[in-house]
C-alpha cells in the first residue's frame, strides 16, 4: 500500500463528513426519526431538479440551496402528515420522499431536451475525487498544503454543527427526551424541531453533495446507536459518537486499500467501506458493551438463574 | 397527443407493447398493496427500504461467485438469490438489533440499510476492477427497468403475487394477531418469531421479485403508500388489505398507462406520483379517519357537549340543592349560567342560540334570561342524570375522590354507551332519593356567582 497526500485529504475529509453528520445523528436516534438522512437524500431530487432548470447551470451554490429547501420540506411534509392524518411517522416519511424523487425525475426527464443531468452523478459525489479540486494554497510551517473545497466546505459544517449542539444542548436534550417539559419548561420544542430538521438537512446536502450519499446515511445513524449502548449521558454519548465516527472514517480509507488486496483485487470504494466499518464497530460495540451488550446481558442473565 | 383510440387500447390491455408493463406492475401494486398493510399496522413500514438497499451486496456476491465459477455472472436466477439472501439476513439483523438491544426499530433499520448498501457499493467497487466482468447493468438491477420488462419478469411476478395471496388468505388470522397484539399471540403459544420471519420473508420475496422490474424507489412507495391510503377509509384488517392490495394495482395500472402514451414519462416516477395522489385525496376524504371525517366529528362532539353543559348548568341551578320530584320551570339569569363553567359569553351565547334552534329553550328575552321548554327539561333531567350517574360509576369502580369526580365524569360523559346507563341505572335503585329520577349529586355543587 502506498500512501500519498491525496489519501490524507481523502481522510480528513471523510472524518469531517462523518464527525459533522454524527453530532445531529445523537438527536435524531433519540427522537426516532433516525431515517430522516436517507429520506432527505432522495428526496432532494426535485430541488435539484429545479434550481437546474431555472438557472440553467450546474452552479453548485443554486442547487445547494434548492437541495437544502426541498430537505427542510421533506421534514415539514412528513410532520404534517403524521400529525393531520395521523399516520406513522415512518410511513409518512416513506410517502414524502418516495414521491418527491418521482417528482424530481419527471422534472429530470421533462427538462432532458436541453438539460444533461444524470441524476446519479449529480446526486452524489465521490469523496475519491475530492481532493482535486483544491482552492487554497496556504503555507504552514514551511511546507505547503493542497486545501481541497470539500475539506473546507465540511470544515464549516461541522463547527457549525459543534456550536449549534454545544450552544442549545439543554434545549436539545431536554426537548428530545420529554417535548411536554420543554414545552411547560418555556422552551420552544416545535422551533427546536425545525431547527434541527434544518441542520440535517443542510449537512446532509453539503455531505453528499461532496462526498456521497452513503457515508451520510450511515454517519447519521450509525455512530450515535453505537455510543447509545455504551453510556446513559448525553454529552458523553454525543463525544462517543463523534469519535467513533472519525474512527470509521479512517479505518475505511485504510481497508479499502488494504481489505481488496487480500483477494487479490485493486482497492475498493472507500464511502462503501467506512460505512463497512462502522457497521463493524456497531456490531463489536452491540455484542461486548459493558452495560447494554448483548453477551455482557447473556452471562448476567445467567448467573443471575443460578 | 395520442388518439382516444390508443388511449382505450392501452388502458384496456389491447396494445401488445405496453400489456406486459401494465399486468407486471399491476401485479406487482396488489402484493406489495397485500404485505405494505401488514407492515404499515406493525409500524415498519420503512423496512421495504431497508430491504431493497440490503439486496445490494447479495447482487454483487453472486455475480463474483458466479464468475469465479466460471458462469454467466448476469443469470437473473443467480443474482435474485443473492439478493433474497442478503435481504433475509438484513431483515434477521434488524429483527436481532430491535430485540437485543436498546436500539428502537428506525434506528436498526437505519443500521442495517446504510451498512448494508455500503457494502453493496464495496463490492460493486471491486467488481469494476474484475478483468472479466463489466459491473455495468448490475446497479441497474436494484434501479429498475420499468418500461423494458421481459416475459420472465412477467413469470417470476405471477408466482410471487399468487404465493403473497395464498399465504395471506391461509394465514390470515395469525398475522392479524401478530400486527395488533403480538405479546398476546405469543401468550396463546403461537410461533410468533416464526411468523414474524414468514411475514418478511414474503415481503423479501416482493422486494426482489419486484427490484430488478422496476426499481427501488416504486418498491418503496408500493409497500407504503397504498396501504397508508387504505387505512383512512376502514378500521377493518380484511377490508384494508383488500383495498390497499387494490389501490397498489390501480396506481400500476394508471401510472403504468400514462407513461405509455404520454412521451418521456418515465413509469416508475409516474406510478409513485398516482399513488401519492391515491393517499393525498384518501387522507382528505377517506371515511374512517380521514381529515374532513375527523374534523366533522369533532365539531359535532363539541356542539354536543355544549349543549350537554349548557343544561346541566340550567338543570343544576333549577335544582338549587335540593332534590325534589318536580322541578319547577323558572328564568334563570345569564350571568348566573355564565359563572358556572369556564366558556365564554360568545360561547354560551352560541349554545342558547343552538338550543333554542331545538326547542329547548325559550326565545332569549330582553332582561337577559333563558327559560327552559317542557322538552329542554326533560333532556336536562336526562344529561344530568348521566352526569350523575357516571360519578357514581367513578366513585363506585375507578375509586375516584369524590372532589375530583365532577371534572373526570365530564370528560367521559358525553360517550356513555346505552349498556352502561342500563347497568348503572339498577345501581341506582339504591341510590334513589326523594323519587326523584335523578340522582342526588355526591358533591356539593357550588352556585354559580
Amino acid at each position: 500500500m502506498e500512501w500519498y497526500s491525496i489519501d490524507t485529504w481523502i481522510v480528513v475529509i471523510g472524518a469531517l463528513a462523518a464527525g459533522a453528520c454524527a453530532l445531529l445523528g445523537n438527536f435524531l436516534v433519540l427522537r426516532k426519526m433516525s431515517m430522516m438522512g436517507d429520506a432527505i437524500s432522495h428526496a432532494v431530487l426535485p430541488g435539484l431538479a429545479i434550481a437546474f432548470l431555472v438557472t440553467g447551470a450546474r452552479a453548485s451554490l443554486s442547487m445547494f440551496i434548492g437541495a437544502a429547501i426541498v430537505g427542510v420540506l421533506t421534514a415539514v411534509f412528513t410532520q404534517w402528515i403524521s400529525r393531520f392524518g395521523k399516520v406513522d411517522e415512518g410511513a409518512s416519511m416513506g410517502i414524502v420522499f418516495t414521491t418527491l424523487f418521482a417528482l424530481g425525475l419527471l422534472l429530470i426527464v421533462q427538462g432532458a431536451d436541453h438539460v444533461d443531468l444524470d441524476p446519479s452523478c449529480v446526486l452524489y459525489g465521490a469523496i475519491e475525487l475530492t481532493p482535486l479540486d483544491v482552492v487554497w494554497r496556504p503555507t504552514l510551517f514551511g511546507c505547503s498544503l493542497e486545501v481541497p473545497r470539500a475539506a473546507l466546505v465540511l470544515a464549516g459544517v461541522t463547527l457549525f454543527n459543534a456550536v449549534f449542539v454545544v450552544a442549545f444542548f439543554k434545549e436539545l436534550r431536554i426537548s428530545s427526551f420529554d417535548a411536554e417539559l420543554a414545552t411547560a419548561m418555556g422552551i420552544n420544542s416545535k422551533l427546536m424541531h425545525y431547527l434541527l430538521m434544518t441542520l440535517v438537512a443542510v449537512t446532509t446536502v453539503a455531505c453528499f453533495e461532496a462526498v456521497g450519499s452513503i457515508i451520510v446515511i450511515a454517519m447519521l445513524i450509525v455512530p450515535a446507536a453505537t455510543a447509545h449502548l455504551l453510556t446513559d449521558r448525553l454529552w458523553l454519548m454525543v463525544v462517543l459518537s463523534v469519535l467513533i465516527a472519525i474512527g470509521s472514517a479512517v479505518l475505511g480509507h485504510l481497508s479499502a486499500l488494504i481489505v481488496p488486496g487480500w483477494f487479490g483485487f485493486a482497492d475498493t470504494s472507500t464511502s462503501g467501506m467506512m460505512a463497512v466499518m462502522a457497521g463493524l464497530i456497531f456490531s463489536t460495540v452491540m455484542l461486548f458493551a459493558p452495560k447494554y451488550g448483548v453477551l455482557p446481558r447473556l452471562v448476567r442473565k445467567t448467573e443471575a438463574v443460578r | 397527443m395520442p388518439e382516444l383510440a390508443d388511449i382505450w387500447n392501452v388502458l384496456f390491455l389491447r396494445d401488445y407493447n405496453t400489456r406486459l408493463v401494465v399486468i407486471c406492475t399491476m401485479l406487482l401494486g396488489c402484493a406489495c398493496g397485500l404485505m405494505g398493510g401488514f407492515l404499515l399496522l406493525r409500524k415498519r413500514s420503512l423496512m421495504g427500504d431497508t430491504l431493497s438497499h440490503a439486496t445490494l451486496p447479495g447482487v454483487g456476491l453472486s455475480f463474483m461467485l458466479a464468475v469465479a465459477l466460471g458462469g454467466d455472472g448476469k443469470s437473473l436466477p443467480i443474482l435474485l438469490a443473492g439478493a433474497a439472501i442478503t435481504g433475509v439476513i438484513g431483515c434477521a439483523a434488524v429483527l436481532f438489533i430491535r430485540e437485543q438491544t436498546r436500539i428502537k426499530d428506525d434506528a436498526a433499520m437505519g443500521i442495517v440499510l446504510s451498512v448494508f448498501f455500503g457494502a453493496g457499493v464495496a463490492i460493486l467497487g471491486v467488481i469494476q476492477t474484475m478483468p472479466e466482468g463489466s459491473a455495468a447493468g448490475l446497479e441497474s438491477f436494484i434501479y429498475g427497468k420499468t418500461a423494458s420488462m421481459v416475459m420472465s419478469d412477467f413469470q417470476i411476478l405471477v408466482l410471487v403475487t399468487i404465493c403473497v395471496i395464498t399465504c395471506s388468505l391461509l394465514l390470515f388470522k395469525e398475522f392479524r394477531l401478530l400486527c395488533f397484539d403480538e405479546t398476546f399471540a405469543a401468550a396463546l403459544g403461537w410461533p410468533v418469531k416464526f411468523l414474524d420471519i414468514l411475514l418478511l420473508a414474503l415481503i423479501t420475496a416482493v422486494t426482489v421479485a419486484g427490484l430488478q422490474a422496476v426499481g427501488l424507489i416504486l418498491i418503496i412507495a408500493f409497500l407504503i403508500t397504498p396501504a397508508a391510503a387504505a387505512r383512512f377509509w376502514t378500521n377493518q384488517l380484511d377490508r384494508m388489505l383488500v383495498l390497499s392490495a387494490l389501490i397498489g394495482a390501480a396506481s400500476g395500472w394508471l401510472g403504468a398507462s400514462l407513461s405509455a402514451f404520454i412521451p418521456r414519462l418515465p413509469a416508475g416516477a409516474v406510478i409513485v406520483l398516482v399513488a401519492a395522489l391515491f393517499f393525498v385525496v384518501s387522507m382528505l376524504i377517506g371515511t374512517e379517519r380521514g381529515v374532513m371525517i375527523r374534523f366533522l366529528r369533532q365539531s359535532q362532539l363539541k356542539k354536543r357537549m355544549g349543549r350537554q353543559h349548557l343544561l346541566r348548568a340550567l338543570y343544576e341551578i333549577l335544582e338549587g340543592g335540593r332534590v325534589t320530584e318536580e322541578l319547577n320551570i323558572r328564568t334563570v339569569p345569564f350571568r348566573q349560567i355564565r359563572g358556572r363553567r369556564t366558556w365564554s359569553d360568545t360561547q354560551l351565547r352560541d349554545y342558547i342560540r343552538r338550543a333554542y334552534n331545538d326547542g329547548l329553550v325559550e326565545a332569549p328575552n330582553k332582561v337577559d334570561s333563558i327559560l327552559l321548554t317542557k322538552t329542554g327539561l326533560a333532556e336536562a333531567a336526562q344529561v344530568t342524570r348521566n352526569h350523575r350517574l357516571w360519578e357514581m360509576y367513578l366513585i363506585e369502580y375507578a375509586d375516584v375522590a369524590t372532589s375530583r369526580v365532577d371534572r373526570d365524569a365530564d370528560m367521559v360523559e358525553h360517550i356513555l354507551g346505552e349498556k352502561m346507563v342500563t347497568r348503572l341505572e339498577d345501581k341506582l335503585q339504591a341510590y334513589r332519593s326523594a323519587g326523584s329520577l335523578v340522582p342526588q349529586s355526591p358533591h356539593p355543587i357550588h352556585p354559580g356567582d
